[in-house]
């Protein structure tokens, strides 16, 4: 019971805090809901029993992504001049007006939820940091290497874009 | 009683509202933070298929998921920041050339 009380909350959470990101006119205000948000997703992933995800989540997103956001935009450093600039009304009721039917199908889909149901059960390990690393290190280790050379080509890929001069 | 359905629901609707920004902003860093908002629906929508189908390959492909967001952040903000020194100003509508 207090599950479902606590979906609705972090639901509406979500979506109110998401809606503030992309209408927030300042990219630092958008950038702290944004940082709230991830948060209350995290919460909805200890909800499906991701416990090692939802701190991960944290950690990785509301940590290290967010506070590189944070920095790029003080590093910019928009005026205000330049945040009022480009209004383009116009344009914006076109797009909406193109988005609509979008809107349509998750009206759609809204009418087809399912009544009642609610999850299967699961092991106790579920969800756990042990679980996770048995799996990421033992089925997924491939993918696992793959993803650190990902990340080494994004470190090196990063540099080499944002440096004035590379040699 | 919340079924994985209501799941579903809210993480398109988390990914309705990050197209929508994505569409609709002409700031390049909102943009960047309306794909994260999209990558983090996708997460949502994995982990509670995952859960329904009670087994854990999902949190395996959600860590995947989470490391290319990472990348992607990293090698957007550079890209903003590159266009931010060529053109002093971050906004997507300015950016028409292909030519630099």
């Amino acid at each position: 019971m207090w599950a479902d009380i606590l979906f609705w909350v972090f639901a509406a959470a979500v979506i109110v805090l998401a809606l503030a990101v992309i209408t927030f006119k300042n990219p630092v205000n958008s950038a702290m809901a944004l940082v709230a948000d991830l948060f209350f997703v995290a919460a909805l992933f200890v909800l499906v029993d991701a416990h090692f995800l939802a701190v991960i989540q944290i950690l990785l997103y509301a940590g290290a992504v967010m506070v590189l956001f944070l920095f790029v935009i003080m590093l910019i450093n928009q005026g205000p001049d330049e945040l009022g600039r480009a209004r383009r009304t116009f344009a914006k009721a076109v797009a909406l007006i193109l988005l609509f039917p979008l809107a349509l199908v998750v009206l759609r889909v809204v009418e087809n939820v399912s009544k009642g149901g609610g999850f299967l059960k699961v092991p106790s390990d579920y969800g756990t940091i042990e679980a996770v690393g048995r799996l990421v290190f033992g089925q997924y280790l491939l993918p696992f290497e793959v993803a650190s050379v990902l990340l080494l080509a994004a470190i090196i890929g990063a540099v080499a874009i944002a440096k004035r001069r590379l040699w | 009683m919340i079924s994985y359905d209501h799941y579903l629901v809210l993480a398109l609707a988390l990914f309705f509202i990050g197209v929508t920004g994505v569409v609709l902003r002409r700031n390049a860093l909102i943009i960047l933070m309306s794909i994260e908002l999209m990558l983090n629906a996708v997460n949502l929508a994995v982990l509670a298929a995952a859960r329904n189908m009670g087994d854990m390959y999902g949190h395996g492909l959600a860590l995947f998921i989470m490391t290319v967001a990472a990348a992607e952040a990293a090698v957007g903000l550079a890209l903003v920041l590159a266009m931010f020194r060529h053109r002093r100003t971050v906004n997507v509508d300015e950016f028409r050339n292909l030519k630099g």
